[in-house]
C-alpha cells in the first residue's frame, strides 16, 4: 500500500518534471537565438572571432542596462510589456483554434484608432469614459477579427492572405481617418490628445494597462481550459473532423474564436492608448505589436499564462532598441533574435527526431 | 493629356507594376505546385531587392545586382526547404520567419553598408533605351517608353513556366510531388530534391522580382519598399488556381489598382490616397472570396511529406 505522502510527493516530483521538459524547448530556443545575434553583434562592431565572448556581455549589458538600469527605465519597459502580452494572448487563442490569425497587428491598430477617436468625447465622467474607450477599442477588433474568421468558417479562404490584407486596409484606414476627418488634427498628421477622463491611471508611472494585461490571461486561460466552450475551441484546433464527429460546430468556432482574438488584439490597442500614448499619428508601416505577438504566442507554447515570460523577454528587447542603437549595435538585432526564436520553436520536430532515433536504437539493442 | 494617352499610360503602369507580382507569383508557383506553401515570398522579395542594390552598387552593373538578387532569394529559400522539408515545420510559421528575418536583415544590411538609416544609396538601374523610331510610333511608342527589360522577361518566363510545368518531365514530376508524393516516391521520383530544387527556384524569382521594383522601377532600396507584394503575389497565385497564365492574370488584374493610384492626378474624378492605396489589398480579398470556389490547391500543399510513412 502506498503511503499518502509518497503519491503527494510522486505528484509533485511528476509536475516539476512536466514544467521542466515544457519550459527546456524555448529555453534552449532563445539561448540558441542570443547565440546567433552576437555573430550580428560582433559583425557591426566589427569584433573578431576571439573576441566572442566580449561581443555577448556587451549585448546582454546593454540590454539590461538599457532595459532596466534605473526605475524609470524598468517602468518604460512594462509599457512595451503591457501591448505584447495582449497581441501575445490574442495570436495564442487562435493557434490553440488551428488558425494563424496574423492580422493581430490590424485588430490592434484599429483598437488604438477606436480609442483614439472615442477618447476625444467630452465631457464624460472616468468613470464612464474608461469602460467606453476599452469597450470601443474592443468591438473594433473583435469585428476587424471576425471578417477573415466569417471568410474562412463560410467560404473556406484561407485565413492568412486575408488577414495580412486587412493589416494594410487598417493602416489606410487610420491614415484616412487622421488626414481627411475631423478626428485628426488638420494638417499635422495625428489625432489630438485625449481627454484626461479618458486616460488610465498610473501606478508609479506605470500604466494601470498591466494589471488589465494579467487578468485577461488567467480569464482567457481559464476560457481555454476550464469551460466547455475553450474544450471545443481546442478540440477544432487539435482535430476538426474528430470534433465534427463529436458534435462540435467548427465554423461557429473559428468565427469565435477569431472574433476573441481579434477583440484581446483590440482591447490591447485600446489600453496602449489610453494608458500610455495618448494619441496616434498616422502611419508610414505597421506599428509591430501585432507582429511581434506572434513571436511572443510562439515561445509561449501559445499558453495565455506563458505569454507573460514571454512578452516581458520580447518586451525587454524592445525597449532596449534605442540604447543599442546608441551602442552603435543596429535596433535590428532585437528582430533577429525574434525570428531566430520563431525559426525554433516552428522546428520542434526536432526534439522528436532524437526521440525517435534514441528509440530505434533502443529496438536493434533489444532485438 | 486627352483621354487616349491616360489610357495608354495605365496600361503601361499595369504591366509595369505588375511585373515584381509575376515573377514572385511564378516563384509560388513552382514552390506550391511541388507541395510547400511559400509565405516567405515577401521576404524574398525583400532580400532580392536589397541584394540588387548592393550588387549594383558594388560593381556598377546592374546585371549583377541581379544575379545578386536572385543568388540571396535562392539562398533564403534554402533556409525554408530545409525547415519545412527536413525540419517539417509548419510552413506558414516558417515563412513567417523568414519575412521577420529578411526584413531586420535588409534594414540591418543597410546600416553596415550604406550607413544610413532607412534606405540606401542611388545606385545605376537597369538602363531601358528603346530606338528612336520606336518611340515616335504614336501609341506603341508611349507604351513602350513607359515600360522597363524586366516587363519582357516577365512576360517570357510566363511562358517559359507554363512550358516547363505541363510539357516537360521535370514539371511532371513537380506536379506529381505535390499532388501525391507517396505514389511519386514509389515510381523513384526523389521527393525531396525535387521540393528543394522548386523552393529554391521560387526564391529565385521571387529576388528578382524584388529586383525588378528596387533597381526596375526604382534606383534605390527602401524599408517597406515591398509593401505587402510577397502576399499579394501569393494571392494572385490561389486566385490564378496555381496556375502560372492564370496567376499572370490575376497580378495584372491587382497591379491595375496600383496603375490607377499612380494615373489618379490625371483623371477627372479624385478619391484621396488612402482609398486608392487600400484598392490592391480590398481588391484582392473580394477575388479570393467570389472566385476561390472553383479553384483547388495541389492536394499535398503544405503538406511535409514523410518517408515511409503512410
Amino acid at each position: 500500500m502506498v503511503s499518502n505522502s509518497e503519491t503527494k510527493s510522486n505528484k509533485f516530483l511528476l509536475a516539476a518534471k512536466y514544467v521542466v521538459r515544457s519550459l527546456a524547448f524555448p529555453l534552449f530556443a532563445i539561448f540558441i537565438s542570443f547565440f546567433v545575434a552576437v555573430f550580428f553583434v560582433m559583425w557591426s562592431k566589427g569584433y573578431g572571432i576571439t573576441q566572442y565572448f566580449t561581443a555577448l556581455t556587451d549585448l546582454i549589458g546593454i540590454i539590461i542596462t538599457g532595459s532596466f538600469g534605473s526605475t524609470d527605465q524598468t517602468l518604460q519597459t512594462m509599457n512595451y510589456v503591457t501591448p505584447l502580452i495582449f497581441t501575445g494572448i490574442a495570436s495564442a487563442v487562435s493557434f490553440k483554434c488551428g488558425i494563424f490569425n496574423i492580422g493581430v497587428e490590424g485588430q490592434f491598430t484599429l483598437g488604438i484608432l477606436a480609442a483614439a477617436v472615442v477618447g476625444q468625447i467630452h465631457g464624460l465622467s472616468p468613470i464612464v469614459h474608461i469602460p467606453l474607450i476599452i469597450l470601443s477599442g474592443t468591438v473594433a477588433g473583435g469585428l476587424w477579427g471576425s471578417i477573415p474568421g466569417f471568410l474562412k468558417a463560410k467560404l473556406g479562404i484561407n485565413e492568412v492572405i486575408n488577414c495580412i490584407m486587412l493589416n494594410y486596409i487598417a493602416m489606410y484606414v487610420v491614415n484616412f481617418v487622421i488626414m481627411r476627418t475631423p478626428a485628426g488634427i488638420h494638417g499635422k498628421g495625428q489625432t489630438p490628445i485625449i481627454q484626461d477622463s479618458a486616460k488610465l491611471m498610473k501606478l508609479n508611472g506605470v500604466s494601470f494597462g498591466i494589471i488589465i494585461a494579467l487578468i485577461c490571461a488567467v480569464v482567457v486561460f481559464w476560457l481555454l481550459w476550464k469551460t466547455t466552450k475553450g474544450y471545443e475551441i481546442r478540440a477544432v484546433g487539435i482535430n476538426p473532423h474528430a470534433s465534427e464527429y463529436g458534435g462540435i460546430n467548427i465554423s461557429k468556432n473559428i468565427i469565435f474564436a477569431m472574433v476573441l482574438s481579434g477583440a484581446i488584439a483590440g482591447l490591447g490597442g485600446a489600453v496602449h492608448l489610453s494608458g500610455t500614448v495618448y494619441m496616434t499619428t498616422d502611419l508610414l508601416s505597421f506599428i509591430g505589436y501585432g507582429m511581434d505577438g506572434i513571436a511572443v504566442a510562439l515561445l509561449a507554447k501559445s499558453n495565455p499564462i506563458g505569454c507573460i515570460p514571454s512578452a516581458l523577454l520580447f518586451g525587454t528587447l524592445e525597449s532596449s532598441s534605442r540604447i543599442l542603437q546608441i551602442n552603435n549595435i543596429p535596433k535590428e538585432v532585437v528582430y533577429l533574435i525574434q525570428s531566430v526564436v520563431i525559426v525554433f520553436v516552428a522546428t520542434d520536430y526536432i526534439v522528436d527526431y532524437f526521440k525517435e532515433k534514441k528509440r530505434k536504437k533502443g529496438a536493434v539493442v533489444n532485438g | 493629356m486627352d483621354k487616349f494617352t491616360l489610357v495608354v499610360s495605365i496600361v503601361a503602369a499595369t504591366l509595369r507594376m505588375a511585373t515584381p507580382l509575376i515573377f514572385t507569383g511564378l516563384g509560388g508557383v513552382f514552390s506550391e505546385n511541388a507541395g510547400v506553401v511559400n509565405i516567405g515570398l515577401e521576404g524574398m522579395m525583400i532580400t532580392g531587392a536589397f541584394f540588387a542594390v548592393l550588387g549594383s552598387f558594388l560593381t556598377g552593373s546592374p546585371l549583377v545586382g541581379i544575379l545578386f538578387a536572385a543568388a540571396a532569394g535562392g539562398l533564403i529559400a534554402a533556409l525554408h526547404a530545409f525547415l519545412s522539408i527536413n525540419l517539417r515545420a509548419d510552413q506558414v510559421i516558417s515563412g513567417t520567419a523568414i519575412n521577420l528575418f529578411a526584413t531586420a536583415f535588409a534594414s540591418f544590411m543597410i546600416f553596415k553598408v550604406f550607413n544610413t538609416g532607412g534606405q540606401t544609396n542611388i545606385v545605376h538601374s537597369l538602363s531601358y533605351n528603346i530606338p528612336k523610331f520606336i518611340q515616335n510610333i504614336p501609341i506603341l511608342g508611349t507604351l513602350l517608353g513607359g515600360l522597363n527589360w524586366f516587363v519582357y522577361f516577365a512576360l517570357v518566363l510566363v511562358f517559359v513556366t507554363d512550358f516547363v510545368l505541363y510539357k516537360t518531365p521535370f514539371g511532371l514530376r513537380i506536379r506529381a510531388v505535390g499532388e501525391h508524393p507517396s505514389a511519386a516516391d514509389t515510381l523513384g521520383i526523389n521527393v525531396y530534391k525535387i521540393r528543394y530544387t522548386c523552393v529554391i527556384l521560387s526564391g529565385m524569382l521571387a529576388g528578382i522580382g524584388g529586383a525588378s521594383l528596387s533597381i526596375g522601377i526604382s534606383n534605390l532600396f527602401r524599408e517597406g519598399m515591398t509593401a505587402g507584394r510577397g502576399y499579394i503575389a501569393l494571392a494572385a497565385l490561389i486566385f490564378g488556381n496555381w496556375k502560372p497564365k492564370g496567376t499572370m492574370w490575376a497580378c495584372l488584374l491587382f497591379a491595375f489598382g496600383s496603375a490607377l493610384q499612380i494615373n489618379a492626378q490625371m483623371m477627372s474624378f479624385q478619391l484621396p490616397d488612402e482609398i486608392y492605396a487600400m484598392f490592391p489589398y480590398v481588391l484582392t480579398m473580394l477575388a479570393l472570396a467570389g472566385f476561390v470556389g472553383k479553384t483547388t490547391a495541389p492536394a499535398a500543399d503544405g503538406i511535409p511529406y514523410i518517408k515511409g510513412k503512410r
